[in-house]
């Protein structure tokens, strides 16, 4: 590797670490508008025209918070916590493409840091190492409420992992690839998501499950456990952990964005590569409206059904969409896929109909 | 080469200092990190040796799953400290022994294999998924079958146990 290849990625890394917590910063101010619109109210639109500023202040506000380590703390463990949880969030998009190729400075530069042949799996093993962060939080506060914060996320996160790791197995059997690239290239054609749309789905279920995020915010349930795992952080550690909390929506949206509606793919994105991040840009805000959306609509679901759902309902689910996907490239009838999966999903529903919903005698 | 030899002394410090530090560190959670931090060290070495596939495989299974399911057990059982044992009292001079023998052992083989060198440089390609898939589904087939097998009983034993406590209680 000579030095300009080094500095290329290391360029590269920096731009795209920077456009991350940008983007963060304003995912606070995006999901408080578009909340704040979902309930008839105004939002943050104080600082700056229509609140622009507020990311700003709130940082500015959280830098000069006082920082409190409990007496009780196991204080290593307590420090590196939110930098645990922070690290994967921004090393998971290192093997998404931002777009094809352009030509700058006079060398054709790659709008990806590593395109890894393994991009599949890394992004998996990134995502497995994620939990880490808020296990330690919770344990190391030394507190009930944000052990059993912990333990919850623990639990939640290893259930829907399987799940989030068979819905990317379709994903690579229908691009015959685990590259990133060949992923894209191979939605060329048609997306993903019209393909697989019951994967789709069950993706972006467990990557909600993953970021605990609402529906499935249970390790930081307000009413039960006071705060959860971050309830002794304060100050900069606490705003570490709403940083990577809103930096991961941003990376898995990117991911469900590339692995199911065609990445940076467009029209007219061949001529001009640099609508490649745009069209991206474009799908993933799409995605954060969605997961915005989700969390204005509907409550919290209770512990004990949210594991019988990860467990009972998703994985059988995700299973027989891997089998469904395989079938449909070994027949070579690739519309069989959307048909038989569509009818699977239909079976969920109806057994998430009759487990799930309340009993007679319980009303 | 000096490079990735360089990188392999440090790593190799890494890796036998968390291994040490998992062995003496009284508390199990800083045992179980340690650990973790071994495994995705090892990873590294894979990653050295031109396998990026058995690297992450190695990165998700052991440091993503299964020590996460480790912690899950230490917290949810609150033993995070414990004693010292004196249940098997039998296990430190066995181990200590048995240590010995493995230590032995790779001396001898190291002395052996001087000419040929214990690190031959890896097929290319050999690491890369299509190739560990062709081989797991045709070469070793049987072996793979076998092993998911096993996995397979383990669960159902697991799931098994805990059916009967219940039963029991009720």
């Amino acid at each position: 590797m000579d030095s300009a290849m080094f500095w290329e990625a290391v360029i590269k890394s920096l731009v795209l670490i920077l456009a991350l917590l940008t983007g963060f910063a304003y995912l606070t101010y995006y999901e408080r508008r578009v909340l704040a619109r979902f309930q008839s109210r105004l939002g943050p639109d104080r600082a700056g025209p229509e609140g622009l500023l507020q990311p700003v202040a709130d940082a500015v506000k959280l830098i000069f918070n006082e920082e409190v380590i409990p007496a009780q703390a196991y204080k290593a463990v307590f420090i590196l916590a939110p930098i645990i949880t922070m690290v994967p969030a921004l090393a998971i998009v290192a093997v998404i493409p931002w777009g094809d190729s352009v030509v700058m400075f006079g060398r054709e530069i790659s709008l990806t840091i590593a395109d890894v042949n393994v991009g599949a799996l890394y992004i998996m093993s990134v995502a497995s190492i994620a939990v880490y962060g808020v296990v330690l939080a919770g344990w190391s506060s030394n507190n009930k409420y944000a052990m059993m914060g912990g333990l919850r996320s623990t639990a939640q996160m290893i259930s829907y992992e399987l799940a989030l790791g068979l819905s990317f197995v379709a994903v690579v059997l229908l691009a015959n690839s685990m590259q990133i690239s060949q992923m894209i290239e191979a939605q060329k054609g048609i997306w993903f998501f019209f393909i697989q749309p019951v994967g789709t789905i069950v993706f972006m279920i467990a990557t909600l499950a993953e970021l605990n995020r609402a529906p499935f915010d249970m390790p930081e349930a307000e009413q039960e456990l006071s705060s959860g795992f971050n309830i002794e952080y304060s100050g900069m550690k606490f705003a570490l952990f709403y940083m990577a909390e809103y930096t991961k929506m941003v990376s898995i949206s990117s991911i469900v964005a590339t692995l199911f509606f065609g990445g940076y793919l467009g029209p007219g994105v061949e001529r001009f590569p640099w609508l490649g991040p745009l069209y991206l840009f474009i799908k993933i805000l799409i995605l954060l409206f969605g997961m915005i959306w989700i969390r204005a609509s509907w409550p919290r679901i209770r512990y004990d059904r949210l594991m019988a759902f990860g467990w009972k309902i998703l994985l059988p689910l995700a299973l027989a969409i891997v089998f469904i996907t395989a079938l449909g490239i070994l027949l070579n009838m690739l519309w069989l896929i959307p048909i038989l999966s569509l009818g699977a999903g239909a079976v969920a529903v109806q057994a998430i109909n009759l487990s799930l919903r309340r009993k007679a005698y319980a009303r | 080469m000096t490079i990735n030899l360089f990188l392999f002394l440090v790593l190799a410090v890494v890796v036998v200092a968390t291994a040490l530090g998992m062995l003496f560190s009284k508390n199990a959670v800083y045992s179980a990190l340690f650990l973790v931090l071994n495994f995705s060290t090892v990873a590294v070495f894979y990653l050295l040796l031109g396998a990026p596939f058995i690297a992450l495989t190695q990165v998700t299974v052991y440091a993503g799953a299964i020590m996460v399911l480790f912690l899950f057990v230490i917290m949810l059982l609150g033993t995070e400290e414990l004693e010292e044992s004196k249940v098997l009292p039998w296990q430190k001079p066995t181990a200590l022994f048995l240590a010995f023998v493995l230590l032995v052992e790779g001396i001898y083989l190291m002395v052996m294999q001087k000419t040929t060198g214990l690190i031959t440089t890896p097929v290319a390609d050999a690491g890369s998924p299509e190739v560990i898939g062709n081989m797991l589904f045709n070469k070793y087939l049987l072996p793979f079958e076998a092993t998911s097998i096993l996995l397979l009983v383990a669960m159902v034993g697991a799931i098994v146990l805990t059916l009967k406590k219940k039963g029991g209680q009720n």
